[in-house]
């Protein structure tokens, strides 16, 4: 569980970046970020490890005042990824980079090795083992970042950004992965623009705009609001717009993606254009 | 990248995507000779850009042929006002004052920043920090701008804002424009051409709803969700033979087959 009691922060000499967030995430739940450039969403998930203490209010992780921990100590059970890799990647080559924290934490040696093995299988990593993370391309350093994070097993995974860089297939991969995650009773955060990967994803949806939560509920109802969507700079998904435009065809207000707007369409076409669709 | 052979004609809009590892980037540049000027590495073939062979060539000499945009615009801006950032290359360049004066407000007015001149970058969005990015290499008056996922960091509605402004660099001064992109859902509808890299090599090239078939899904591209969707439709056996990039599109390619 990681909950912000009314957390509000600026930075030295700034205005205030965070208004009294009140926010709970439950253990095992899917949560997405989102909302404008400089809404507050980074400032608010590097709370959440103790990067940044509220300058009012309280964060728990698992009960526990982040006032009370440091970094390290959250860190085993909060892991966060940032939004830029290179501001966490260092070591001479990927498999490196990954064992790194595991040494650190005093995993022993085979138990290092299987896990950074299987890590680098599961995103698709593996033929990069022995290469410098440098000369990697954006969205696979990216990759690199979130399993030198997620190696060492964190009960709540935070990701900054995660599909940035990412072509479709690793965005798939990469929803598989929060699923799986999800399935092994871990709670994810992301922090996202993407809206149409949030779309697939349809995790809870909790908008912040000027420091503030504006919106907070499924995803379904969040993206397809034009208010919430207009305040925080959102653009709706390709597939609602899809829906508004044939509301003469009267589709529920909860598709935004092309598999439920495939069922709903389909429905349809068969019975406009007889009982059975002409096969190819 | 392996035998690359590509040709751009001065005024298209082209979208260059694919895998991520793929080349795109590294493609990129090369056209402005970053390779193999800044990145070691080993280079063949022939390249020529605006007329003229890249071999040899530096970056700066490229510079005014060819616009550079990246991802992350804090990586490009750098001075305490957006005025002087745009004015940088300019000054580099040792373009009469006058002058300078004069492109840096155009570069400022095409990219809806001219009210921003006074304010320094890092208090800007970060749309309005792409906008002084792309400010600061138009004031170059290059004929081509190159753009590396110039997206990728902004909020959707600041997407979408930055692509209009890039749609209307090529449509008003007839810039050419290689944006490398991801979100295509956004960008489609205003190019005429899509090349689709995979392993280093060009793998599809065409208009938007010809490259957007069963090939450029396979090859793992993020097709616009509502090409997806007819994709989709097909496989159930409806008749829907173009792939629409558009909303518009799509709604009147099943209104069409609705009332038919």
């Amino acid at each position: 569980m990681i909950s912000t009691e009314n957390v509000s922060f600026h930075y030295p000499s700034t205005p205030e970046v965070l208004h009294e967030v009140n926010l709970q995430i439950k253990d095992g739940e899917f949560v997405a970020i989102m909302g404008e450039n400089g809404a507050g969403k980074t400032t608010l998930i590097k709370m959440f490890n103790g990067l940044l203490k509220p300058t009012q209010g309280k964060v728990f992780v698992d009960g526990v005042d982040t006032h009370e921990r440091s970094v390290a100590q959250l860190s085993r059970n909060v892991g966060l990824i940032f939004q830029n890799p290179d501001h966490q990647l260092f070591a001479e080559t990927v498999a490196d980079e990954l064992s790194f924290s595991l040494r650190n934490f005093g995993f022993k040696e085979d138990i290092v090795q299987r896990r950074v093995t299987n890590m680098l299988t599961a995103l698709d990593l593996d033929r990069y083992k022995d290469s410098s993370p440098f000369v990697l391309s954006g969205g696979e350093r990216k990759r690199v970042a979130l399993a030198a994070i997620l190696v060492w097993d964190p009960k709540h995974v935070i990701m900054d950004e995660p599909t940035i860089g990412q072509d479709y297939l690793q965005k798939d991969r990469l929803r598989n992965f929060i699923v799986q995650l999800i399935s092994q009773g871990k709670t994810v955060v992301i922090v996202s623009h993407d809206v149409e990967f949030v779309a697939e994803c349809k995790p809870r949806v909790v908008l912040l705009s000027r420091g503030r939560i504006i919106a907070d509920g499924p995803a379904t109802e969040i993206l397809t609001d034009p208010s919430v969507v207009e305040q925080s700079s959102l653009v709706m998904p390709q597939i609602s717009s899809l829906m508004a435009n044939l509301k003469e065809l009267e589709p529920p207000p909860d598709i935004i993606d092309a598999y439920s707007a495939r069922e709903f369409l389909r429905v349809k076409l068969k019975a406009a254009i007889g009982a059975q669709p002409p096969k190819r | 990248m392996d035998n690359v052979n590509l040709t751009i004609e001065k005024g298209e809009f082209v979208i260059l995507t694919g895998p991520s590892g793929c080349g795109k980037t590294t493609f990129c540049r090369c056209l402005n000779g970053l390779i193999p000027n800044f990145y070691s590495g080993n280079l063949q073939g022939d390249l020529e850009v605006d007329g003229l062979k890249v071999e040899g060539k530096s970056t700066a000499e490229l510079a005014t042929h060819v616009g550079f945009v990246f991802q992350n615009p804090e990586n490009q801006l750098f001075s305490l006002s957006v005025e002087r950032d745009v004015a940088f290359g300019l000054e580099n360049l040792g373009v009469p004052r006058e002058e300078a004066i004069e492109r840096v407000r155009w570069a400022m007015e095409s990219t809806g920043i001219l009210e921003l001149r006074d304010k320094a970058p890092y208090e800007l969005s970060g749309g309005q920090q792409q906008r002084a990015a792309i400010a600061g290499v138009l004031a170059m008056q290059p004929s081509i701008l190159v753009l590396d996922e110039p997206t990728s960091f902004l909020d959707p509605k600041s997407a979408v804002d930055i692509v209009k402004v890039i749609a209307r660099l090529n449509q008003e001064l007839q810039l050419t424009i290689l944006l490398v992109e991801h979100r295509l859902d956004i960008v489609s509808q205003y190019a005429n051409r899509v090349v689709v890299m995979d392993k280093g090599t060009i793998a599809l090239d065409g208009p938007p709803s010809e490259v957007y078939g069963d090939n450029a899904r396979l090859i793992g591209i993020g097709l616009p969700r509502v090409t997806m969707l007819f994709h989709l439709l097909r496989r159930d056996g409806f008749p829907l033979t173009r792939n629409p990039t558009t909303v518009d599109e799509a709604s009147t390619a099943l209104r069409g087959l609705i009332s038919k």
